[in-house]
C-alpha cells in the first residue's frame, strides 16, 4: 500500500489494517512523520515529538495482537498545544508561556495514551484558544489546505483549533485532539472538510488543559470521519476526580451504536439559526441535508429559539470575564515568560511589563472586557444579566428537546476565509463566526459539525446537529447516517508539499 | 416597619470611651480569619503542617499552574458546619464558592477563592461576659469558607522579595461578628471565646502565634445620644464610620489598637472633622495604628462564582448527623460542672478552657470529690505545669494516681499538706499514691483515745493559758496547735478541735 493512502485511513481504517498485521504502527507512524515534514507550509504542528512517536509505535507493534492491545494501540494523533503534556512543550499559543514544559499530563491526553495511541507533537491554534482563525496565534496562523477554486490566497483552517483540523485535513494525523468554547471545534471542522465533535459539557476532564473560559471549555475530537470521532471521543471521556465538573456518567461504546437506522428521529430546524443568503450553495446543502433525514424517515420539525439572537452577546461577556479571572496566573513569577527589568521597577512593573509583552492583542482585548464586565457597577449590567440570558437560551433548548432529539443547523455563516481578511478593524466581524456554535456551549449541549459538500468556491461546508445533553450516541448515529449518505470526499489537492 | 417597644439601653461603663466633650461607646465588629484543622489544603492535597521548609508544601494547584483545577476537600466543609453548628448557626444547605481577583506575588492564582455571595454558614451566635461580668450574647453575621494567601517576605534583602506557598490555599474560616462588641475586653473575651469552641470542636487549633487565627477588627465610635437611637432603631448607619485594623494575631496588640483607634476617631469628631473610611495597620512598637490603604483606594475585587466548582450541596441528615455527634461545649459544660461537682463558677471556668483538662477534671472527679478534685487540679497540677511550663497533655499524673489522691483526701487519711507531698512525689517520680502515704510516713492520726491523751497533756502542761480561754475563746486555736505539734503535724486536725472543744468549753 503506498504511503499516501495509508494517510488518508483515519483511525478505524488504520486499525483495522495494524490488526490485521497488514501494516505496522511503525511504518503508520513513519508516514504521518513524512507528511509532516513536508507541510512546514501549513504550520499546523509547532512541536513535534517524534521520537516519542517511534518508540511508542515499536511498542504498539509488540502489543498488537495480543491481550494488552487497547482501542487505540498505534494510532498516531495530534495534539491541541492547549493540553499540558508532560515534558513536552506546551505555551497554549502564547509568549507569556514562553518554553513552559509541564511537569504533568492532562486526563484527557494520558487516557488516549493509556489506550496507546501515539503522539507526534503539539498543534497550532489561537493563542489560549481565543481567535476563529488561527491568526492570534503567536507562532503565525495555520493555513487551511483547502483553497478556493482557481485561487492561491491563504486561507484560514478556522479556530482555534486550526492547526488540527488543518492537520486532519492534509493527513498529518489520524485524528486531532481540540478544544470548544465557542466553536473552536466545529467551526474549524467546518472550514476544512472534517468532522468535529464538541461533547457534553463534563464529559472530558479539563484538567491539564490550559483554562480559557472554564463553564465552557470542553475537549473534542477532529477526524476525518463520524467513526473516528466516536472512538475518539470513547478514549477521551469518563469522570475525572481532578476535575469538580467533570460528570460521574457511564462512557458508552459510541461506536456500537452507528449505522442504527433513525427511522423516527425528529430533527428540528430552528428558524433562528438560517443563512443570511437564501440563494447559497450553503443553503442548499443544508436543504439536501433535510432531504435525506426525510428519505431516511426522520420528521422533520420546525422549532424556535427565541433568544438565540442574545447567545453572541452573552458569551462574548460571560467567557471574557471568566478568562480574565483565569488568566491572571500569567504573571511571571513562577514560570513562563517573565520581562527584564529596571532597577527600580516593583513588582507592579513586573506584572505590567511582563503581561504587555506576554499577551498578544486579541487576548489583552478579552481580558480587559473581561475585567470590565466584572467590575463593581457594571457586574449586574453586564456579568449578572449574561447569566440570566444564558439560563434563558438554557430553557430554550429544554423546550426545544420536548419536542425534538437533534438540531440540525449551519455550523458557521460561511466557508473558510482568507487570512487577514476579518476583524482587523471590527473585532466583532470575527466574533460572527461563532453565530451557530456558541449556543450549545452557552447551554453545554453536545454538538457535531460535519462535511455535506463543497460551495461556489469549491470550499468544503459544514452542519452542525445539536443534540440534548449526554445524547452522544444518538448525535454521532445521526451524523453517521448522513455521512454515509453524503459520502463527502475529503482530498484538498496537496499544494503544500 | 413596626418597631418593638423602645429597647433598653444598658451601657456599661467598660464600654465607654470618654471624650473632651461627650462619651462614646466603642462599636466593634470582628472578622476572625481561622485556619480550619486539616491535614491537607481547601482544594489541593498538599499538606498544612506548620514550620516546614518554604515551598515544600505546595501542590501544582496552589502554584497556580497552567490547568490545574481546585477540587473542595469535603473534610474542611465538615469542618466549617461543625463550626457553624457550634455557634447555633443556620447552615446553608447550599452554598457556593466565588474568586475574589488581585493580583500578589502570595496569590499565585490571581485569586483567592472565596464565598461571597453564598457562604456556608449563616447567622449565629456567641455568649460572653462584659467586664461587668454581665453576660452577652454577640451575634455572628456569617461564616464562610476561602483560602489563605501565602507569605512575602520583603526584609529578608534589600532588593528581592521572597515567597512562601506553604500557606497558600490552606482552608480558612472567615467569622464574621455582628458590630455588637462594645469595649476592648469584649474583643478579647469574644475571641477568646471562640477559640474555645473551636478547640472543643476541634476545628481550629487557635494558635494565634502560628496565625492560624487572626482578626480584622472594625472600630467605629459612636456618641451615646446616637448610640441610644442605635439601640432603638437598630439602624447601623447610626453607628459612624468604621476603620478596619488589619490582620491582627495578638489578643494584647487587638486591645491596644481598639483603645488607640477609639481615642484617634474620637480626637477627629471631637474637632468637627470627617472620619475616613479606610484600613489600617497596628504598629505595636509605637502603639498606634496608620492608614494603608483609603476606600478610595480599596481593590476591585470583581467577585464572580468560581467556575472551575460545583455549588456545595449538604444533605440535611447529614447536617443533623453532625449535630448530634457534637462535643458537649464550654457553655453547657461549666454549668453541669458546677451543678454535678458542686465547685465555684471561677473553677468550673478555669477548669473548662481546655476541653483536655475538662476531660481530666471529669475522670478525676467522677464519683471522687468534685471540690477536692478541683482544688488538687487548679492548685498543684495547674500550679506544677506553669511553673515548669509545660502543657497539658505533658502532665505527668494519671487520671488513677490523681482519683486516689483525692480518695486519700476525702477520707482524711493525708491532710492537705500530706496531700501536696504526695503530689509532688508523684510529679517527680511516680508511684503510687496509697503506697506513698506510708513511705513518706503522711497518714493523719485518727485514733480518738490517743488524740485525747495529748489534748490532756497540753491542758495539763500550760494550766495558765487554760484559765485565760475562759474568757478569750480564740486561745481554742491555740491549743489545736499544741497538739497538732505534738502528733508530729500528723493528728487528724478535725478530731483535735472536736476533742479541744469538748474539754476547754
Amino acid at each position: 500500500m503506498s504511503e499516501v493512502k495509508l494517510t488518508q485511513l483515519g483511525i478505524k481504517d488504520s486499525r483495522d489494517l495494524l490488526n490485521k498485521k497488514e501494516i505496522s504502527a511503525t511504518e503508520l507512524t513513519n508516514a504521518y512523520i513524512q507528511n509532516i515534514e513536508e507541510s512546514s507550509k501549513l504550520n499546523a504542528f509547532i512541536e513535534t515529538t517524534f521520537d516519542k512517536a517511534l518508540m511508542q509505535a515499536s511498542k504498539a507493534d509488540k502489543i498488537i495482537g495480543t491481550d494488552s492491545q487497547k482501542s487505540l494501540c498505534g494510532i498516531p494523533l495530534g495534539i491541541k498545544d492547549l493540553f499540558c503534556c508532560k515534558n513536552v512543550k506546551t505555551q497554549a499559543a502564547s509568549d507569556i508561556l514562553e518554553n513552559f514544559i509541564p511537569p504533568y499530563e492532562s486526563t484527557v491526553t494520558q487516557k488516549l495514551w493509556n489506550e496507546q495511541a501515539i503522539m507526534l507533537g503539539k498543534l497550532n491554534m489561537d493563542e489560549f484558544a481565543m481567535g476563529s482563525s488561527n491568526e492570534t496565534s503567536t507562532y503565525g496562523p495555520v493555513i487551511n489546505p483547502w483553497k478556493s477554486t482557481g485561487s492561491h490566497d491563504s486561507l484560514t483552517p478556522g479556530g482555534s483549533s486550526g492547526g488540527s483540523s488543518a492537520a486532519v485535513a492534509a493527513n498529518l494525523c489520524t485524528g486531532a485532539t481540540g478544544t470548544d468554547t465557542g466553536g473552536s471545534i466545529r467551526q474549524p471542522a467546518s472550514f476544512t472538510g472534517t468532522v468535529g465533535l464538541k461533547p457534553t459539557y463534563g464529559r472530558c476532564s479539563r484538567w491539564g488543559i490550559i483554562a480559557f473560559a472554564s463553564s465552557f471549555d470542553q475537549a473534542g475530537p477532529i477526524t476525518k470521519n463520524v467513526t473516528d470521532s466516536a472512538i475518539m471521543l470513547k478514549a477521551m471521556s469518563g469522570f475525572d476526580p481532578l476535575d469538580s465538573t467533570s460528570a460521574k456518567i457511564d462512557v458508552p461504546d459510541y461506536e456500537q451504536e452507528l449505522g442504527k437506522d433513525i427511522k423516527g428521529l425528529r430533527v428540528g430546524l430552528a428558524k433562528e439559526y438560517s443563512l443570511q443568503n437564501g440563494d447559497s450553495e450553503a443553503n442548499r446543502k443544508l436543504e439536501e441535508a433535510i432531504k435525506i433525514f426525510k428519505n431516511m424517515g426522520a420528521e422533520i420539525v420546525e422549532v424556535s429559539l427565541p433568544h438565540t439572537e442574545f447567545a453572541l452577546p452573552t458569551y462574548y461577556v460571560l467567557a471574557p470575564a471568566e478568562a480574565s479571572s483565569n488568566l491572571a496566573r500569567y504573571d511571571g513569577v513562577r514560570y513562563g515568560h517573565r520581562a527584564k527589568l529596571d532597577t527600580n521597577d516593583s513588582i507592579l512593573e513586573l506584572y505590567e511589563k511582563t503581561r504587555s509583552e506576554g499577551f498578544g492583542t486579541e487576548v489583552k482585548r478579552r481580558i480587559l472586557i473581561g475585567t470590565y464586565v466584572l467590575s463593581s457597577g457594571y457586574y449586574d449590567a453586564y456579568y449578572k444579566r449574561a447569566q440570566k440570558v444564558r439560563s434563558l437560551i438554557k430553557n430554550d433548548f429544554d423546550e426545544v428537546f420536548k419536542k425534538v432529539d437533534i438540531i440540525l443547523t449551519p455550523t458557521t455563516p460561511t466557508s473558510a476565509f482568507p487570512l487577514g481578511s476579518k476583524g482587523t478593524q471590527d473585532p466583532v466581524e470575527m466574533y460572527m463566526n461563532d453565530i451557530f456554535t456558541v449556543p450549545a456551549n452557552l447551554a453545554g449541549l453536545p454538538a457535531i459539525s460535519l462535511p455535506v459538500g463543497l460551495d461556489e468556491l469549491g470550499l468544503p461546508l459544514g452542519v452542525q446537529l445539536i443534540g440534548n445533553n449526554w445524547q452522544e450516541p444518538l448525535l454521532l448515529n445521526t451524523a453517521f447516517n448522513l455521512e454515509n449518505t453524503l459520502a463527502f470526499e475529503n482530498n484538498p489537492k496537496k499544494w503544500w508539499a | 416597619m413596626r418597631r418593638e417597644a423602645k429597647k433598653k439601653m444598658n451601657i456599661e461603663k467598660s464600654q465607654l470611651v470618654k471624650g473632651a466633650k461627650n462619651d462614646f461607646v466603642f462599636v466593634i465588629g470582628l472578622e476572625v480569619h481561622a485556619q480550619v484543622r486539616s491535614n491537607s489544603k481547601l482544594f489541593s492535597g498538599a499538606s498544612t503542617e506548620f514550620g516546614a521548609e518554604p515551598n515544600s508544601n505546595v501542590s501544582f494547584i496552589d502554584a497556580g499552574m497552567p490547568g490545574m483545577l481546585p477540587v473542595v476537600n469535603s473534610f474542611c466543609i465538615e469542618q466549617a458546619v461543625k463550626t457553624g453548628l457550634g455557634i447555633n448557626a443556620e447552615i446553608n444547605l447550599i452554598s457556593r464558592f466565588d474568586r475574589k481577583n488581585y493580583f500578589y506575588p502570595d496569590l499565585p492564582q490571581g485569586y483567592q477563592i472565596s464565598q461571597l455571595y453564598e457562604p456556608i454558614v449563616g447567622k449565629g451566635i456567641i455568649s460572653i461576659q462584659t467586664e461587668e461580668k454581665l453576660s452577652k450574647k454577640v451575634g455572628i453575621e456569617r461564616i464562610h469558607l476561602e483560602q489563605d494567601a501565602g507569605k512575602s517576605i520583603h526584609d529578608m534583602d534589600p532588593t528581592t522579595s521572597f515567597v512562601d506557598l506553604n500557606r497558600t490555599g490552606i482552608a480558612l474560616m472567615e467569622i464574621v461578628s455582628k458590630p455588637e462588641i462594645n469595649s476592648p475586653f469584649e474583643a478579647v473575651e469574644y475571641i477568646k471565646k471562640l477559640r474555645l469552641i473551636m478547640r472543643y470542636l476541634e476545628t481550629c487549633d487557635g494558635n494565634m502565634q502560628e496565625g492560624s487565627l487572626r482578626a480584622d477588627v472594625n472600630v467605629s465610635v459612636c456618641e451615646i445620644n446616637t448610640y441610644q437611637k442605635f439601640i432603638e432603631t437598630g439602624d447601623y448607619d447610626l453607628l459612624g464610620t468604621r476603620c478596619e485594623i488589619k490582620n491582627m494575631n495578638s489578643l494584647k496588640f487587638i486591645q491596644q489598637a481598639i483603645n488607640f483607634e477609639a481615642r484617634r476617631q474620637i480626637k477627629l469628631k471631637e474637632a468637627g472633622k470627617e472620619i475616613a473610611q479606610e484600613t489600617r495597620l497596628y504598629d505595636p512598637s509605637k502603639n498606634q495604628t496608620r492608614p494603608l490603604r483609603s476606600k478610595e483606594d480599596a481593590h476591585d475585587y470583581r467577585y464572580f462564582p468560581c467556575p472551575d466548582l460545583l455549588n456545595i450541596e449538604l444533605k440535611r441528615g447529614w447536617v443533623d448527623k453532625i449535630r448530634d455527634d457534637l462535643p458537649e461545649l464550654p457553655d453547657q459544660k461549666i454549668p453541669r460542672f458546677i451543678n454535678d461537682f458542686n465547685i465555684t463558677p471561677y473553677d468550673a471556668e478555669v477548669i473548662i478552657a481546655e476541653k483536655a483538662t475538662a476531660d481530666f477534671f471529669e475522670a478525676i472527679a467522677t464519683n471522687t470529690d468534685g471540690k477536692i478534685a478541683a482544688n488538687l487540679l487548679i492548685n498543684e497540677l495547674f500550679g506544677r505545669l506553669n511553673k515548669d511550663s509545660l502543657s497539658f497533655n505533658e502532665n505527668p499524673t494519671t487520671v488513677e494516681q490523681m482519683r486516689e489522691l483525692i480518695n486519700l483526701i476525702q477520707k482524711d487519711e493525708v491532710s492537705s499538706k500530706g496531700a501536696k507531698e504526695i503530689f509532688d512525689h508523684i510529679w517527680n517520680s511516680g508511684g503510687n499514691p496509697t503506697d506513698l502515704v506510708d513511705k513518706l510516713g503522711l497518714r493523719q492520726v485518727q485514733d480518738t483515745s490517743f488524740i485525747e491523751q495529748m489534748v490532756d497533756d497540753v491542758i495539763k502542761e500550760n494550766p495558765a493559758q487554760v484559765d485565760k480561754v475562759k474568757s478569750n475563746p480564740k486561745l481554742i486555736g491555740w491549743f489545736v496547735g499544741q497538739v497538732m505539734k505534738k502528733s508530729g503535724g500528723k493528728a487528724d486536725p478535725k478530731i483535735i478541735n472536736k476533742i479541744v472543744n469538748e474539754k476547754l468549753t
